[in-house]
């Protein structure tokens, strides 16, 4: 078991490092930092200025040195500028200038600053990070139980007329990617074209959460989830009424409530479990969609940004959380399976 | 045994004496998109309190759907189309789902074959138990588990304790069956329905199982209804029987009149199938029944077993449904035969064509100190430490041209690892196989020259798995003959093919039909024509009838040596069943844990003096002849793993004799093989004074 987190983790460290890397080229690509200099410096620069200007801020080194820079394994680089001001990496983010450090990257705990928020990265990705974890629990609350539920009541009688029903639902959300409903709610639920029931933004959220501005991109993130994990679970449901073991307490008889609440639902929760938690990479997904549609201004929408500003240090921080957290989540379902299944635990 | 069962249940009469289980005409259908399937028709049994009735019949022939009639439980596509079924009385068939709920599980109860998928994987041994009486009696969980408790140690398990707090999976096969019965116990019904509760488990564990049954049956009173396809089992357990015969009852009556004096021809052609002891592949064969078995939706006018009856009479038997007749002079025995009074049911049976003893021919295969251990790892994700199973431990015989060696012995003794072993599908981890005295133990299959391979053949146990379901049955003969480079041109093996068609007597046309379209036993002999495509010398056979019903085994066993006959060919028969084994092999080899306990001459094997071992194994198979008295040996507790043998000898967990050795040498050494008499050797400390005073097991009265 040890062993097995530990290889876990080593990949997700891999692929952290190999994730950063391309981030870290495209982002230093030639035109990039020419335009990073225009809006850092001055809009008007000539192309001899342009060249100094990342001399001088230290872009002008190969790639790998700035990337080691970057992680923390290269010292940052140091330069004295004509007026006689010592400048570098390190020096320039120090509060004392004197005795900055020679290393100052992600393994030092520096994250660097967004050149669009001019904050510091580190800053900036925990409260984002935490609107969007306010937004994903409410998502888990919503989504989970209705899927489960969902799931095992058309799963739990094959064939019935609520399995159709439901079954047709499940596959009408998730062939709905959040782009369409997302405006489909916004339009009929929170504009003048439709009923206004909901806020069709969900930016005062970020101060108090109300049911009116924030049940929609919920519902619009939960609702790809539902039908997925739905269907997931009617099919590991079917499957487990079917067993004999479910006729054996059939004839045994216990009544048809318990033979799905007692004998039927925990066997038939440990697939969905797994995909549950592997749901999580794909509400990410979601959740840059539905942020930048209603305007909450959470990780996702910091990515966008971030992407779109050509925000370098902003963009890597936010690779590197990325990639943490669908590992953890994966982490996180092989481990759960293990707990469910007791064919597995002990043996 | 009869009598004993019904006065003690007189003691506890109960305000209802009348029948416990009463089914009248009934008829059950299955619905499919394209048909009807009657599956069950005009079935009518009765089972009085403490009786324990045995319903025999072939796979198919709607035992088990009368089992889940009775439970009500048919599934989405079943229904009762006519007649009743009545428990004390009342009619199953109308009752609401509600009243059904307080019946099962309180008042009927019952076991199928599968016991690992009868019990929920997820939920502990104790909550399955303690659940029953928590539904129909409303106690609390600390009583329930203390009966839990008391029903564990009733089925004869170790520390029930441990037991209750365990999850299926952690228990053996024959603890789980335990497992089910004691749940099924758990709330003393009245009538208690077993559907093939032992076909999944070795013999020596079907043994105690089936003791510990009808103990319980006496102690509870609980009246039976045991299915099941094999006739020893069912005169070992039960007071009457009912033979089903696709889809009808045919014959029903006690166990002596059937067995005895029996009423129907389907019945004696069954029972002339089996191999009970006397039959002789030479002297006295056994007769296979002609024909198949008719699909529910094919059968025939009037009789069902018309076509296969030697006593058919056209105009009459085909000429409309028949009725149970009742035999005069009999108590309670019926038969759907119009002419079972013109039969003569003391005719010897015809005299089917004996045949020399073949001679036995040079030696064509020895192996000496052959070992094979597997290395396997432990722990799930990887990583633990390594384990070396050793499924072969020295093994040495030999097997002569024209021979047929069995090798017996429970799952998991490494009869098929011995047979992977041969067959160049694993290497051995040292010792020597001789084929024509060539070294072949190192050489896997893709090294084994075309000659090696097609000398050395094999025919598996289930047929359905071995054949290309996409590819015509003469397309794949032709090429095993393309394998082997057999023929010159494909005309050439496009002749051989139907040779072998006619070599396994399977009609010529099937060369162009697809796997799907034919039986098992049919599957089974292209299984064996393909074997012998490129003149096997050696075949070996693995557990090659068990898949295959009765009636059919015996065909194609009778094949199989017809063929062996022919060409001098050297059958290794793989088999946990002592009665065919006893059959047809020349000599035998018992294994256990992958040690060669006992080998020799199946006269000598079959006689005293024993090995423990053999003892146990012959105790437990059930004989179908009521005139065979048997020593009960009930071997306690399981084989023990493979992965962690006991030190000594491989037996010393089970066995009965091991105080008469002195010392305790048992538990040291692992005993030696010791010479008894010319071929005849077992691995066993014991001395010659106390083998000497060994009994048979199986003794056949009044003669
Ligand atoms: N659910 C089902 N749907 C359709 N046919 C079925 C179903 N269950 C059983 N049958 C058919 O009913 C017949 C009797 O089957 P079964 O009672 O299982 O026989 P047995 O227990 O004697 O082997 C078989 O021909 C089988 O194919
Ligand atoms: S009724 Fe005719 S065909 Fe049927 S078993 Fe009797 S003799 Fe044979
Ligand atoms: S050696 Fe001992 S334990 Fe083994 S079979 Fe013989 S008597 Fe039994
Ligand atoms: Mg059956």
């Amino acid at each position: 078991m040890l062993m097995f987190i530990l290889r876990r983790i080593l990949t997700m460290l891999l692929t952290a490092f190999c994730l950063t890397f391309i981030v870290f080229y495209l982002t230093n690509l030639p035109p990039n930092l020419e335009k990073l200099a225009k809006t850092e410096a001055s809009a008007r620069m000539t192309d001899a200025e342009v060249e100094s200007w990342i001399e001088r801020n230290g872009y002008g080194q190969p790639l790998i040195v700035r990337y080691g820079e970057w992680l923390g394994v290269a010292p940052g680089w140091t330069n004295v500028e004509a007026n006689g001001t010592l400048r570098g990496r390190c020096v320039d983010r120090a509060e004392d200038r004197e005795n900055a450090a020679r290393f100052c990257g992600l393994l030092q705990g520096d994250w660097g600053t967004s050149t669009v928020f001019r904050n510091p990265v580190s800053e900036i990705i925990a409260t984002r990070l935490g609107l969007t974890g306010i937004l994903m629990f409410w998502v888990m609350v919503l989504m989970v139980p209705s899927a489960l539920l969902i799931g095992v009541m058309a799963g739990m009688r094959e064939g019935s007329r609520l399995d159709r029903s439901l079954s047709t639902f499940s596959i009408a959300t998730t062939a709905t990617p959040e782009y369409v409903s997302g405006v489909f709610f916004i339009v009929f639920l929170a504009s003048n074209a439709g009923v206004q029931i909901f806020k069709g933004t969900a930016t005062s959220a970020m101060d108090n959460i109300t049911f009116e501005n924030f049940f929609l991109p919920v519902l619009t993130i939960a609702l790809y989830g539902i039908g997925y994990i739905a269907r997931m679970t009617r099919a590991s449901m079917t499957e487990v009424m079917t067993a004999q073991y479910i006729r054996t307490a059939r004839l045994k008889g216990v009544s048809f409530r318990n033979v799905v609440l007692k004998h039927a639902l925990r066997n038939a929760l440990i697939a969905p479990f797994t995909v549950i938690m592997l749901q999580f990479p794909w509400l990410l997904n979601g959740v840059v969609i539905v942020e930048t549609l209603f305007n909450y201004k959470g990780f996702g929408w910091t990515l966008v940004q971030a992407a779109s500003n050509n925000d370098i240090e902003l963009l890597l921080a936010c690779s590197v959380v990325a990639v943490f957290v669908v590992l953890v989540t994966q982490l996180i379902s092989d481990i759960g399976y293990v707990f469910l299944n007791p064919r597995i635990r002990i043996a | 045994m009869v009598d004993v069962i019904a006065e003690e249940q007189k003691l506890d009469l109960d305000t209802y004496d009348g029948p416990i289980l009463e089914i009248e005409n009934l008829s059950i259908s299955f619905f499919t998109r394209l048909r009807e399937i009657p599956a069950v028709m005009d079935f009518s049994c009765t089972v009085m309190p403490g009786e324990a009735m045995g319903l025999v019949g072939e796979s198919g022939c709607g035992k088990s759907t009368v089992a889940l009639g009775v439970m009500q439980d048919l599934g989405k596509n079943g229904r009762i189309v006519g007649g009743t079924i009545k428990y004390r009385g009342r009619d199953l068939t109308h009752m609401t789902s509600e009243e059904l709920r307080h019946i099962r599980g309180k008042e009927i109860a019952m076991i199928y074959q599968e016991p690992m998928a009868s019990l929920n994987p997820a939920m502990r041994i104790g909550r399955q138990l303690m659940e029953v009486p928590m539904i129909h009696e409303g106690i609390g969980a600390n009583e329930a588990r203390k009966r839990a408790l008391e029903v564990v140690t009733d089925v004869r398990l170790p520390d029930p304790a441990r037991i209750l707090d365990a999850f299926p999976h952690q228990l053996s096969g024959g603890q789980q069956q335990r497992i089910v019965i004691a749940m099924a116990l758990m709330s003393k019904p009245s009538l208690l329905i077993l559907d093939e509760p032992t076909t999944a488990l070795d013999v020596t564990v079907e043994a105690a199982v089936v003791d510990l049954v009808k103990d319980l049956g006496k102690k509870y009173g609980t009246s039976m209804l045991f299915i099941s396809h094999n006739l020893g089992l069912v005169l070992e357990t039960c007071n009457r029987l009912c033979v089903m015969y696709s889809g009808e009852a045919v014959e029903t009556g006690s166990i002596k009149s059937v067995f005895d004096m029996m009423q129907h021809p389907y019945t004696q052609a069954l029972f002339r199938s089996i191999p009970l002891p006397g039959a002789d592949k030479n002297a006295a064969p056994l007769v296979a029944i002609p024909g198949n078995f008719p699909l529910p939706h094919e059968r025939p006018q009037g009789c069902n077993f018309g076509p296969r009856c030697e006593y058919f009479e056209a105009g009459r038997c085909d000429a409309g449904d028949i009725p149970m007749f009742d035999v005069p002079q009999d108590d309670r025995h019926e038969t759907r035969c119009l002419r079972f009074s013109e039969i003569d049911w003391n005719k010897p049976r015809e005299k089917s064509v004996t045949t020399e003893k073949t001679e036995v021919g040079k030696v064509v295969l020895k192996m000496e100190d052959l070992k094979k251990y597997y290395e396997v790892s432990s722990g799930m994700f990887g990583g633990g430490n390594t384990k070396v199973v050793k499924a072969n431990e020295t093994l040495s015989f030999e097997a002569r041209e024209g021979e047929t060696l069995a090798i017996v012995g429970e799952s998991g003794c490494g009869k098929s690892t011995f047979a992977k072993v041969l067959m160049g599908l694993e290497t051995a981890t040292s010792g020597q196989i001789l084929l024509y005295n060539q070294d072949i133990q190192d050489t896997p299959i893709e090294h084994r020259s075309t000659d090696t391979v097609s000398s050395v053949q094999m025919v598996f146990q289930n047929p359905f798995d071995t054949l290309n379901p996409s590819m015509t049955v003469g397309r794949q003969i032709i090429r095993a003959l393309e394998i082997f480079g057999e023929g010159n041109s494909d005309q050439e093996r496009r002749d051989r093919m139907l040779e072998l068609l006619d070599l396994v007597k399977l009609p010529r046309e099937f060369g162009d039909r697809m796997p799907r379209q034919l039986s098992g036993g049919q599957k089974q002999r292209v299984g064996i024509a393909r074997a012998f495509a490129g003149g096997a010398k050696i075949v070996v056979a693995d557990e090659p009838v068990s898949a295959l019903d009765v009636s059919v085994q015996a065909a194609v066993t009778d094949l199989l040596m017809e063929i062996q006959r022919q060409n001098q060919t050297t059958l290794l028969f793989i088999s946990h069943d002592l009665s065919i084994v006893r059959y047809l092999a020349d000599r035998v080899m018992v294994m256990y844990l992958g040690h060669v306990v006992e080998i020799g001459s199946t006269d000598d094997v079959f006689a005293p003096p024993y090995h423990p071992y053999t003892e146990a194994l012959l105790s437990a198979v059930p004989i179908a002849d009521t005139r065979v008295k048997k020593k009960r040996i009930v071997l306690e507790g399981d084989i023990p793993s493979a992965m962690n043998p006991p030190p000594g000898c491989p037996f010393q967990t089970r066995c009965r004799w091991k105080s008469e050795v002195p010392g305790g040498l048992c538990e040291k050494e692992v005993p030696p093989m010791v010479d008894l008499s010319t071929g005849h050797q077992i691995k066993c400390h014991l001395s010659a004074d106390v083998l000497d005073q060994m009994e048979p097991v199986i003794e056949i009265v009044g003669e």
